[in-house]
């Protein structure tokens, strides 16, 4: 029999950013909120303290600050005819687990999207008309617009202290900044921060290019800051160890940071950790949620009755668990209806090494998650999508997140894998080379989505989410064009040598590599009840006390790191829960 | 770098490092394991590590293919005086290596490479199957000599071939088990020296990685002048 325990106004499943969020949001609305967290508790001190942190074995190789694969993973297919089989060890993404969870490991681009990536569909139409869009591609408009996220883009900015240059504040141009980016309301909370070697040659080879380079909105602060909330950040000192780490110095926004030393401390939010959430219970037509199932930190399986659940897990898991508790009809690709799985996305990155002579002082140890140099004319309305052969668009970025010898050192071509000439080799590149990245959109398709596998079980019993992923035609022709680009702008800087790894026709989603973390859609938020699991205020169609913010959310990805658009609608739908569910329980969109 | 270029000092190194683990002296095959394995304490080396996860014929194996693939040289120290034997002893021990954060369940089926291993051994199992393994195929090849009787051409042959997928093992994807065994070669080289390999921070000194410092503020906007200062470990050591 489950312990059942007392009936609260809202559980939150997951201690992320968008629980993080939702909390405060909902705590200061009043309400008595319950958070559970499948991981354990984290914060700075004592669990990101130097220098226990700056430990690449246990970071990058043991994954300590990441999800174990063991106990809950996914399988992956590449298309809807084949076998999934298991993700078994960390490769293409790297979902996080523990308070914080990927918001105390990510790196802190913090971009917006461009007002037309909300539109992508009708813009597409719009500007090549219907024919231009491929047949399965299956992609929508948003249902809301840059201009209605605009407050919350900014809020959340303001949170995190992001450093950055605005473009447009206003509707006025401003130098320095992204001259194509959607119109801000005010300047970015602090100033860019100092630019390494790779970031400073980048705006020299984009200029030459005639692009127009600006700083990546990092959150990472440039300087001593105190958030809205008044939580104190400290100035990021460019440790090297910023993605797969939490962060030593207070700089990296994260939850840890930026919200939960208020939530801590406030009566009406209680956390539990080691707290596995199993389903979502709902009433007997399926129309109502009455609140969780979970299992505690014993093992002991506890009911948590509440009046509002709010999926704050991982992407994939949020989609998972409306799997696992019936909500709503899953996707079916062969008759292309159902909603729960449809439209899972990914995104289309890959890489540029340059490797120079030993008076080139790149220093790739020395490194910062989100600061960085980055461009727009290859995305959004400056990309001539028909010259360029595919919908979509991205962006051509330096990073230099940090490296560590653990971590890998890329070598220059023709250097070996081991032996005194691979010693060279990784003696000469060092220090002495960095790379350039494309970060391409990626977009939906009618057998691209996600279920629940037919054979794998996870370590509670439960069918294993299956990811039925490929690329398409599209994404490979737009990863090919972007490296393009990016390799004519790299040669400009004269590098001894170059490797640049663009996908080639036919090539198939390799899980073994890391990519990115940025996994999109599968409960995503649309107009149309029969296209999409969420309304536009991340509000299940199906059960209205179920909300589901998160990437889940994205019909398809567009070129940007999703974290900023992530936490604006997640504070979109905290004030729609707020000034309109809350006053009139029940659906907030009509279909 | 062939054997007799050596050092005799480095030759010595490379020979206290065979000798009986604790525990498994019944087990050793023969009575020429036991007279070339038995380490006696030197000068240089006045306590050598014994392993107790591999048996005394892993072992062999561990330290000459180590030897082969981070050799010692001019560019800098090689794997085996930077005590990466040891690491691989002591990692394996590890929950990260019975598969601790991998997913371990089956139905295990064959797959394409894209999926990533789909077997059920655990990363230590991975590696004591491929070494038995690849002994097995020298033993066959060489008139029952294995991997660590072979001169340096011949070990170096043997790893390539595996690397390349040649030999052809029927036990396991030799490809798969040079991966993973150069990924904890490659591991116990770079990590910090409380793992038991990177003596004195041999390899952070080589490239010039200045370890664990983690504050590099006053350098990043620094072009002309090379990164001055040497490494630090987790235990606040300088190298």
């Amino acid at each position: 029999m489950a312990i059942v325990k007392d009936k609260v106004d809202a559980v939150i499943v997951g201690m992320g950013w968008t629980g993080a969020i939702m909390a405060k949001e909902l705590t200061d609305a009043g309400l008595h909120v319950v958070v559970l967290e499948r991981g354990p508790d984290r914060d700075t001190q004592p669990d990101f303290s130097y220098p226990r942190v700056v430990d690449e074995l246990e970071g990058s190789i043991h994954r300590k600050y990441l999800q174990s694969l063991s106990k809950e993973t996914v399988t992956i297919r590449h298309g809807v005819n084949d076998t999934a089989v298991p993700y078994r060890q960390m490769g293409s993404f790297k979902p996080g687990t523990g308070v914080g969870g990927a918001g105390s490991h990510w790196s802190g681009c913090h971009f917006r999207a461009l007002p037309e990536d909300f539109l992508i569909r009708s813009n597409m139409e719009q500007r090549y008309g219907k024919k231009f869009i491929p047949e399965g591609m299956t992609i929508q408009d948003f249902p809301v617009t840059y201009e209605e996220l605009e407050p919350h883009f900014d809020h959340f900015e303001y949170v995190c202290g992001t450093s950055g240059k605005a473009g447009v504040i206003n509707g006025q141009q401003s130098e320095g900044g992204n001259p194509f980016e959607g119109s801000r309301s005010r300047e970015f909370p602090l100033a860019p921060n100092p630019n390494y070697l790779g970031a400073e040659l980048f705006y020299k080879a984009a200029r030459e290019q005639g692009y127009h380079p600006y700083p990546i909105p990092a959150s990472n602060a440039s300087a001593p800051y105190v958030n809205p909330y008044g939580c104190q950040m400290g100035p990021c000192n460019f440790c090297g160890f910023c993605s797969d780490y939490g962060c030593l110095n207070y700089s990296k926004a994260s939850p840890n940071v930026c919200i939960m030393p208020v939530l801590r401390q406030r009566k009406g939010f209680e956390l539990r950790t080691l707290s596995q959430v199993l389903k979502v219970n709902l009433d007997s037509d399926k129309k109502r949620a009455t609140g969780v199932t979970y299992l505690d930190a014993h093992g002991h399986e506890c009911e948590q009755p509440a009046d509002l659940v709010v999926l704050c897990a991982f992407s994939l898991f949020n989609v998972h668990l409306m799997l696992l508790s019936g909500i709503g009809t899953p996707y079916d690709p062969v008759s292309k209806s159902g909603t729960i799985g449809r439209n899972y996305s990914y995104q289309n990155l890959n890489r540029v090494s340059m490797f120079f002579d030993d008076t080139v002082q790149a220093n790739g140890f020395i490194g910062i998650g989100g600061g960085g140099t980055v461009f727009d004319d290859l995305n959004g309305n400056q990309l001539d999508n028909a010259k360029a052969g595919f919908v979509g668009g991205g962006v051509i970025w330096a990073r230099q997140p940090g490296n560590g010898p653990v971590r890998g050192i890329a070598t220059a071509p023709g250097v070996p894998n081991w032996g005194s000439d691979w010693k060279k080799g990784i003696k000469e590149a060092f220090r002495h080379s960095f790379y350039y990245e494309v970060q391409g959109s990626c977009m939906a398709y009618d057998d691209a989505y996600l279920s629940l596998d037919p054979t794998y079980k996870d370590g509670y019993g439960r069918p294993l989410l299956q990811m039925t992923f490929d690329w398409h035609g599209n994404e490979i022709k737009g990863s090919q064009f972007l490296v393009g680009k990016a390799i004519e702008m790299c040669k400009s800087l004269s590098p001894l040598s170059m490797k640049g790894d663009a996908k080639k026709d036919g090539e198939h989603y390799n899980v073994t590599q890391y990519q990115s973390t940025h996994t999109c859609g599968g409960a995503i938020m649309g107009n149309d009840p029969t296209t999409s699991a969420l309304n536009r205020y991340l509000q299940s169609w199906d059960v209205p006390n179920v909300f589901a913010p998160g990437a889940n959310a994205f019909p398809q990805n567009n070129g940007y790191n999703p974290t900023g658009m992530v936490g604006a609608l997640t504070y979109w739908t905290a004030k729609a829960i707020r000034e309109m569910y809350l006053k009139n329980p029940g659906p907030l969109v009509h279909a | 770098m062939s054997e007799d270029q050596q050092s005799p000092s480095r030759r010595r190194l490379i020979k206290n490092l065979f000798f009986v683990p604790i525990g498994v002296a019944s087990a050793a095959a023969s009575v020429q394991v036991l007279q070339t394995a038995v380490a006696k304490p030197d000068d240089a080396n006045p306590n050598p590590y014994r392993p107790s996860f591999f048996n005394a014929d892993e072992w062999r194996f561990i330290v000459s293919a180590c030897d082969r693939l981070i050799p010692h040289d001019d560019h800098g120290p090689g794997a085996v005086e930077l005590g990466v034997p040891e690491f691989l002893d002591r990692h394996m021990q590890t929950p990260y290596a019975s598969g601790d954060i991998w997913y371990m369940q089956g139905p295990f089926v064959e797959a394409a490479p894209e999926f990533g291993y789909q077997g059920r051994l655990a990363l230590r199992d991975i590696l004591r199957l491929g070494i038995k393994a690849i002994d097995a195929y020298c033993a066959r090849q060489f008139a029952g000599k294995k991997f660590s009787d072979l001169d340096v051409t011949q070990q170096e042959t043997i790893l390539k071939a595996a690397e390349s997928g040649r030999l052809k093992l029927d036990e396991i994807s030799e490809k798969m088990f040079f991966n993973q065994f150069l990924g904890e070669v490659r591991n116990g080289y770079f990590s910090d020296p409380k793992y038991g390999g990177n003596k004195g921070m041999g390899s952070w000194k080589m490239i010039g990685y200045p370890g664990m410092r983690g504050d590099y503020i006053d350098w990043v906007e620094v072009r002309d002048k090379p990164y001055p200062i040497g490494p630090v470990d987790l235990a606040g050591r300088r190298g």
